[in-house]
């Protein structure tokens, strides 16, 4: 387990950064928490010229709420401080279901939020709740900042839409127009264990009626997938026995799984179909 | 005078804290990676990404141009040298650089030496290699498959790809049992291929002078003297001037007993090169190359009686055995030993045939953690019950106590030939059974099913043979299975004690010592512990198989005796009484009816040096060679029970009781951490832990994301009971303990989730039961294969 050989910069501000990956564009690869760059450098499947560790960049590692309900995600803040965060489990139950599924704690007192969502595998737990949360990253590059979709940001297995030159500052959560619920169902096989199945489910509900979903399918396909008919759904009306069965169906029939040595086909689709079922179940609130 | 008290001083029962342990927590062990030599340099292999192919060009020229890089070694090298293929331990041939062909992935075929290991594997990636793919073969069936490619075509006289055939029993005896039997249960499984997969991989650092013609070879090896007999035979050096040091070792389960090829390039490196070579394996290399366990189909019938009472076994086993016949395993039976099989159970005849298969995945090893098949044999016996408990609509507990040997039964002869030795087995079913309130599960059990919950419980309960060997039918390389102590006491009362035997986490340095108290009296603290250095060490087969208390474990203490057999002639003297005259008490030599009067060992220890008697010569220390009459029989019954969630096919364990009986606990701490660390493994084999192929030969399960091992998290608790049957033959009474919980555990587990389903339709799933094939089981009411090729569509 022995890298090919690479340079290594550590920018200590945003400007040296941008100037690093203006100067190195494609050949360079940012480092954050190293949980995925290191071993596919160990492993050499992954062989830039320069990696820049950003870890000594001020300013990167915040988790903060705007006034208006925005929440955003620093490059730097780790799995494990979203873990920790009495607001997301007050207010963000996706996020807080997830975090503690992610990888084992060694990982996530070392990996970030925005690191994994780059990584962009189809096995990576948040991509799947930043889409269904509706959310979006901020990408920042010599032009400065613009965001991109999560629905649009992950273009393939193992790759994002940051053009050379940028890197990923933070991960937004847009302001809830209700009340939140969803939750996090990953199948496992063991801690640390990627996902068999992971399905993120978010809600927003007012007045009795969902109004705005998001369910998003983890380790059922090329990419993260996100399981928009199923979610639509179960807009505009509350939550009933018969729109919760057409989204499980629907995001079975969203998930595009192959068989391997930890499920069929059909098993995968039906442990989608299960999750969003359990989700829903726990997404009912109980007076709006 | 009071006598000492025995567990005060670190003696048998004394539940001491592992000696070793102060260096390891503190990070102070010598690994082999912790071994840096003057000029050393860096050794890294290539390795076939195909499970099966010709080999049409090998060129190296581009790596031999990387500056840094010192050696380039391929098959035709080691050709030119006659090193090319190697003699395995199962009497077969073993490539040591692939020369013709690649016969699974993973397999060796270029190596490269160089100041780093960076720029070793630099070289690495700069070797040419074009290969032309055959068909590839990953099971036993493929291989018997009229018109496989043969697979070892290297082979003068081999037409096909079987790899041997073996029988044990009575066949006409058992056709004429089944020909009266009231009912014929039977069951088709396969065993997953499972990995030891320690921690530390393997690795050596050959350093071969030159100047004075000394091979010495630091290598993670489980049996430093095999190895040495191996280099002495293969490499031709005269075996005085081979040092095999085995150091601190990071586990090895069974992963460290065969020799591999790495050891050869770097033996052959450091000759070629005069420096010092280190090739440490990465963890792919690791899973994907070296000696794994299991891999067995299982064809099987019970002749059973109406009443319960099992008449005859009948079983087939197909072994596959990978491209090469490397089973590290001392027997003179070709599938280890897996007609232990039932030898708790009074049955009085049995037929058992085997066949070994090549197939193209890595060879074997065959052990994790087993003694040769072991695993295998209990894990079908155990299954076998059950089902032919459930075929007759038997209570698995009564079906059991039916048929388990009674106490007054011993020693008893099994239809195989073995000779079991001791044992309560009622005794320690009822305790488990009494643990786990086995009547009130099964209540519990019934209303939960009401409610469409489904709980499960499951019995294993099992004898193993423990102990490698006896030199009747024990051997590797013709050198018979005894162990060996040597026991050196100082001046001063203080002792140094060496056996053949290697350490490896079982905690010797701790044990040993404790067997010496117990001889001598002389505080365990004052006895310190070495092994694994053929140049000092006493002759010794290695640790494996259970076997360092049966054996190494009875040399310690038959040295002992010799040592107090010799103090007492010096405590006679010291005590001006005849020899006849002394009686012994833990630690002290007194005078028979004057018990004031007497010699302590360690007064004894200062004279042997000081002042013996005449004619006696000076000094205190002896050597045992321990050859054991028989096998050591531990018992152990394992009871777990689970719940399956019926939507998604995941199950939980809700309990686990072990009772085990290993005869005399030297250290019952020790001994517990053993049988926590086993029923974790067993765990694993049931739930998540295998290493499969998909059609064309590349192995899942060669790294850690896809061969899982178990954490604290999802570890069950374990719920521990004894019970204490003296080994008959053993000096202290002890019986092996290392492996049964992995042995007896996973038939434990995989009993419960069936029972769970509870659905006659679902005989079998095979292992790991991974929440998709319980779920299918549920959804098909049938059994669930789980052998390879794993499917892609
Ligand atoms: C044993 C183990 C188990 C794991 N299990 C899981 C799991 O169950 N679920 C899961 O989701 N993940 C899992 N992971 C992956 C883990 O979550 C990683 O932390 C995460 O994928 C990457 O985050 P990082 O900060 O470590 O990124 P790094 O490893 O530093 O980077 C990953 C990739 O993203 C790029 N990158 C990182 N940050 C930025 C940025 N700000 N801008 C642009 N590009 C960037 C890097 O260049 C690199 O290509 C596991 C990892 C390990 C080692």
């Amino acid at each position: 387990m022995y890298p090919a050989k690479f340079a290594y910069e550590a920018p200590r501000s945003i400007q040296e950064l941008l100037d690093l990956l203006a100067r190195h564009g494609d050949d360079a690869k940012v480092l954050a928490g190293g949980q995925s760059l290191v071993p596919m450098l160990k492993l050499r499947f992954a062989a830039p010229e320069l990696v820049v560790d950003i870890n000594g960049v001020p300013g990167l590692d915040h988790l903060t709420e705007d006034p208006d309900g925005t929440l955003r995600v620093g490059a730097l803040c780790r799995h494990v401080t979203l873990e920790r965060s009495a607001l997301l489990a007050a207010e963000y139950p996706v996020m807080a279901a997830a975090a503690p599924l992610v990888a084992d704690p060694m990982v996530r007192s070392r990996g970030t939020m925005v690191g994994s969502i780059c990584h962009a595998d189809p096995q990576g737990d948040w991509a799947s709740v930043l889409m269904a949360l509706g959310g979006h990253i901020v990408a920042m590059g010599p032009r400065g900042k613009r965001p991109i979709a999560m629905t649009d940001f992950v273009v393939g297995p193992f790759q994002n839409a940051l053009q050379p030159g940028e890197f990923a500052y933070e991960a937004v959560v847009p302001p809830p127009v209700g009340q939140r619920t969803g939750t996090y169902l990953k199948l496992e096989r063991r801690v640390g264990d990627f996902a068999t199945v992971g399905v993120a489910v978010s809600l927003e509900h007012s007045g009795g009626r969902v109004v705005r979903a998001g369910i998003a399918l983890t380790g059922v396909g090329p990419a993260t997938i996100n399981a928009a008919d199923a979610a639509d759904v179960l807009v505009g009306k509350p939550l009933s026995e018969e729109t919760v069965e057409q989204a499980a169906r629907l995001a079975a029939e969203a998930a595009q799984p192959q068989a391997d040595h930890r499920g069929s086909v059909e098993y995968k689709r039906h442990v989608v179909a299960t999750f969003v079922r359990r989700g829903l179940a726990r997404g009912e609130v109980v007076a709006a | 005078m009071t006598a000492l008290d025995e567990v005060k001083i670190g003696g048998l029962g004394a539940s001491r804290l592992r000696v070793e342990d102060q260096r390891f927590v503190r990070g102070r062990g010598t690994y082999l990676d912790d071994i840096k030599l003057p000029g050393m340099l860096y050794m890294e292999i290539v390795r076939s990404p195909l499970a099966h192919a010709r080999i049409t060009r090998i060129d190296t020229s581009k790596a031999w141009q990387i500056p840094g890089v010192r050696l380039v070694l391929t098959g035709e090298m080691m050709a030119q040298r006659n090193l090319a293929w190697m003699p395995t331990l199962s009497y077969d041939t073993q490539a040591v650089l692939a020369t013709d062909k690649v016969r699974f992935q993973g397999q060796e075929v270029v190596v490269v030496v160089a100041d780093d290991p960076y720029i070793a594997k630099d070289g690495c990636d700069a070797v040419e290699i074009d290969y032309e793919p055959l068909p590839a073969i990953v099971n036993p069936e493929q291989s018997a498959a009229p018109g496989a490619p043969i697979i070892r075509d290297d082979k003068p006289g081999q037409t096909d790809n079987t790899c041997y055939r073996w029988e044990v029993g009575d066949r006409e005896a058992t056709e004429r049992a089944f020909a009266e039997a009231d009912v014929v249960s039977s069951l088709k499984l396969h065993y997953p291929r499972s990995h030891p997969s320690p921690i530390e991989c393997c690795g050596a650092v050959a350093d071969f002078d030159a100047g004075t013609g000394k091979l010495t070879v630091y290598m993670t090896t489980q049996a430093p003297h095999i190895v040495r007999a191996a280099v002495a035979l293969i490499a031709e050096l005269p075996e005085h001037q081979i040092r095999i040091v085995s150091p601190d070792i990071g586990g090895g389960f069974g992963n460290k007993v065969p020799v591999y090829p790495g050891y050869v390039h770097a033996i052959l490196a450091s000759i070629l090169t005069g420096r010092p070579v280190k090739w440490i394996e990465d963890k792919t290399g690791n899973l994907i190359s070296t000696g794994f366990g299991r891999d067995m189909y299982l064809d099987a019938q019970m002749a059973l009686r109406r009443d319960g009472k099992i008449l005859a076994v009948r079983m087939h086993a197909d072994t596959d055995q990978g491209a090469f016949f490397a089973d590290a395993q001392p027997s003179k039976f070709k599938v280890g030993l897996l007609h232990s099989a039932f030898a708790c159970y009074d049955i009085g005849i049995g037929y058992i045939t085997a066949q070994g298969h090549y197939t193209n995945k890595a060879p074997g090893g065959v052990a994790y953690r087993c003694s040769f098949r072991v695993t295998e044999a209990m894990f079908f016996q155990e299954r076998m019950m059950q089902a032919a408990a459930t075929d007759l609509g038997m209570d698995q507990a009564e079906f059991r106590r039916i048929n388990l040997r009674r106490d007054v039964a011993f020693p008893a002869r099994t239809p195989f030939g073995f000779l079991v030795d001791s044992g309560q087995y009622h005794k320690c079913l009822q305790v488990g059974l009494d643990a786990i309130g086995y009547d009130e599960f099964r209540r519990e059990q019934a209303a939960a099913r009401e409610k469409g919950r489904l709980l499960g419980i499951g019995i294993s309960t099992m004898t193993e043979p423990l102990g490698a060997g006896n030199s009747r039918e024990y051997d590797i390389l013709g050198i018979k299975m005894f162990d060996s102590a040597e026991l050196r006491v100082h001046l001063t009362g203080k002792a140094i004690l060496r056996t053949g035997a290697r350490t490896q986490g079982q905690g010797h340095e701790t044990t040993w010592a404790q067997i010496v108290a117990h001889e001598l009296g002389i505080p365990a603290d004052d006895v310190v512990v070495e092994e694994g250095d053929t140049d000092t060490a006493p002759y010794g087969m290695g640790t494996y198989a259970s076997r360092s208390t049966p054996v190494a474990g009875a040399a310690v203490s038959m040295a002992a005796r010799k040592v107090r057999a010799k103090a007492r002639k010096i405590a006679a003297h010291l005590l001006e009484v005849s020899e006849e005259d002394v009686e012994w008490e833990l630690g002290r030599f007194y005078v028979r009816g004057a018990p004031e009067r007497g010699a302590s060992i360690q007064e004894c220890a200062m004279a042997a040096y000081s002042n013996m008697p005449d004619g006696m010569e000076p000094g205190l220390e002896a050597t045992a060679y321990y050859d054991p009459p028989n096998l050591t029989w531990p018992f152990a019954c394992y009871i777990v029970t689970v719940e399956v969630d019926p939507e998604t096919g995941v199950w939980d364990v809700l309990r686990v009781v072990a009772v085990d009986d290993c005869g005399v606990r030297i250290n019952p701490m020790i001994v517990e951490g053993q049988i926590m660390g086993g029923l974790t493994e067993a765990y694993a084999m049931a739930s998540m832990q295998f290493q499969t192929y998909d059609a064309d030969g590349n192995m899942i399960g060669a790294n850690y994301m896809d061969y899982l091992l178990p954490t604290a998290w999802e570890t069950p608790g374990f719920e521990l009971h004894e019970v204490v049957t003296p080994c008959p033959h053993h000096p202290i009474g002890a019986k092996g303990v290392g492996e049964c919980a992995a042995v007896g555990g996973p038939a434990a587990f995989v009993n419960a989730v069936i029972d769970a389903i509870g659905d006659a339709g679902v005989r079998n799933i095979d292992m790991p039961l991974l929440p998709d094939r319980v779920w299918t089981a549920l959804q098909t009411r049938q059994s669930v294969s789980g052998a390879p090729p794993v499917g892609r569509s």
